[in-house]
């Protein structure tokens, strides 16, 4: 079952000028119910063009945007709807932030959908949670936080409306590794907890190969490639064609593979690699 | 919803004012002003519009492109010819009258005589100024036509550059602003329903983020100017001199004969 689904779909700018660009061209991408769905591409790929069709921030052009199998553009007055429904990170969201509290401010979705106080409250600390924002930061005036935090103040405020899909565009650029790690894993956490689909936007691919259960490639407003992590890590040639790379980890097994030290080269996680490793030397061990 | 601001209209092109030193333009720009505003026969009204025509062709660009430019004002346009037309007072008997409304020979005159200036000072000054001109030249001859200024101690160089860079933030802040809007929204933020109070309030979360990323753009623009030396004008050189040629002066003289005719087609009018 499809959680979110794009028909169709072209996004073209500036129809009928000399400056007409067709940003996305005809593309068809089934994002799975309760998966984490990754989404590369080289830049002005159509990726951010893309993240903002989900919820209804842009109008395709033509083709249908189906949530739950039904066109979100039915009822454009109940838009707001589907974006409690669909919840949007964009790249950089700590310039979004403006209350005066942390908690204040992760309190707005949940206040526009005109959810009850206790409700409020209650998904405001459970998102915090998530982001990993102490009771002590949430009293503090967002602008006072360092930039991680900051962060993830602002993806708390997403999360506080409890979006069944959850889209990011580059959640965790620009932060220190452990910030990555703790950020990624709280939003694999929600996913968890509320079954909700995830779709991150990233150009990391350990990232991807990390979380990520399935994998789209856009190149040139197009669907380059969709499939499992597995798949399309597999396809390293085709990847560096569209100006993308394949995990660290993996480029040191193809490497391993070709000395003929080790038989597969599918390996896209330092964990699982450590087992592989392990496994190698163990025997070259016996 | 802030996809109709056109700003930086400049036209990239390399016709014969575009070409023209910017502080030409500038001098030409008040003496065009001068002109339009000064006409007022037949004869020197229609001198003015064969001016502005000439800077039209002279300006290259295309002439839907400077229809477009005055799309916008047609309300305003159409506002100030209708109040001339029914709130002049002429002498002699009114040429249409229905009930309390008189129309007035001198009416028609002056709402006509409206719109031709009105039309004029827009396309004039636009194709001399704003097609024309990078805000770059712009602000560049603004320094140097205030220059004088500085032997009194005005900071014109800091002035010029507080311009520019103002110049240069606007369509930044415009993207800056519909990022946040687009995230405001995400969060299902209404801006569009409700009453006035609640229109107003729905903008505080795009003003604070709007103005905190506003202040924090100066300090990275002041560190980094620093960085590469900055210290204010003394001393600075330009990369582009700017230097009027003899087709500048022939351009600006030509211009200056106009004021010297109409304000003789004036008296013309007068005498006859």
């Amino acid at each position: 079952m499809n959680a979110i689904e794009l028909k169709d779909i072209s996004v073209i700018y500036g129809e009928n000028t000399p400056f007409r660009k067709a940003a996305l061209n005809n593309i068809n991408v089934e994002f799975p119910k309760g998966m984490t769905t990754g989404i590369i591409g080289h830049t002005g790929s159509g990726k951010s063009t893309l993240a903002s069709l989900l919820n209804g921030l842009l109008t395709p052009t033509s083709g249908k945007v189906l949530l739950g199998g039904r066109d979100i553009w039915e009822k454009p007055k109940e838009m707001v709807k589907i974006r409690s429904r669909v919840g949007l990170v964009f790249q950089y969201p700590e310039y979004q932030l403006f209350d005066e509290t942390v908690e204040a401010d992760i309190a707005f979705g949940p206040k526009n959908i005109k959810l009850s106080d206790a409700e409020i409250k209650e998904r405001v600390a459970l998102a915090a949670r998530f982001c990993g924002l102490s009771e002590r930061e949430l009293k503090r005036s967002p602008f006072e936080l360092s930039g991680g935090q900051k962060r993830r103040a602002a993806i708390a405020g997403v999360l506080a409306m409890r979006p069944e899909v959850l889209v990011l565009d580059e959640p965790a650029a620009g932060l220190d590794p452990r910030g990555r790690e703790e950020i990624l894993g709280g939003l694999q956490e929600y996913k968890n907890t509320y079954g909700a689909t995830l779709i991150i936007i990233s150009h990391s691919m350990e990232d991807i190969a990390k979380y990520a259960d399935r994998i789209l490639v856009m190149k040139n407003g197009e669907v380059y490639m969709q499939g499992t992590t597995e798949e399309i890590f597999m396809q390293a040639e085709k990847l560096f064609d569209a100006d993308l790379d394949l995990p660290q980890i993996t480029k040191l097994f193809i490497e391993l593979k070709k000395r003929g030290i080790c038989e597969s080269s599918d390996v896209y996680t330092v964990k699982y690699a450590k087992n592989m490793l392990e496994k190698i030397l163990g025997i070259n061990n016996a | 919803m802030l996809k109709d601001v056109t700003f930086g209209q400049y036209y990239p092109g390399n016709s014969l004012l575009h070409r023209t030193d910017p502080r030409i333009k500038m001098i030409m720009m008040i003496e065009y002003l001068v002109i339009i505003l000064m006409a007022n026969s037949v004869p020197a009204v229609l001198l003015g519009m064969g001016l502005t025509l000439f800077l039209m062709v002279c300006s290259g660009v295309r002439f839907s492109v400077l229809i477009k430019s005055v799309k916008p004002l047609i309300f305003v346009l159409i506002f100030t010819a209708v109040i001339n037309l029914f709130f002049t007072a002429g002498g002699g008997d009114p040429l249409v009258q229905l009930g309390f409304i008189k129309i007035y020979k001198q009416g028609i005159r002056n709402a006509v005589m409206m719109l031709i200036r009105l039309l004029s000072l827009v396309l004039g000054t636009s194709v001399l100024i704003s097609f024309t001109t990078s805000p770059l030249e712009l602000t560049d001859s603004i320094e140097s036509l205030l220059s004088p200024l500085k032997k009194i101690g005005v900071p014109v160089h800091e002035f010029a550059m507080m311009m520019s860079i103002a110049l240069r933030f606007i369509p930044t802040l415009i993207e800056e602003t519909n990022k946040i809007i687009s995230a405001q929204k995400s969060r299902c933020a209404d801006f569009e329903s409700g009453n006035i109070i609640s229109r107003v309030k729905a903008l505080i979360p795009i003003l604070i983020p709007l103005f905190v990323s506003a202040v924090r753009r100066a300090e990275e623009l002041a560190d980094a100017m620093e960085c590469r030396c900055y210290h204010g004008g003394e001393g600075r050189t330009k990369l582009k001199v700017m230097k009027a040629s003899a087709s500048d002066y022939v351009f600006l003289f030509c211009v200056t004969a106009v004021i010297v005719g109409i304000v003789f087609l004036n008296k013309i009018y007068f005498l006859i």
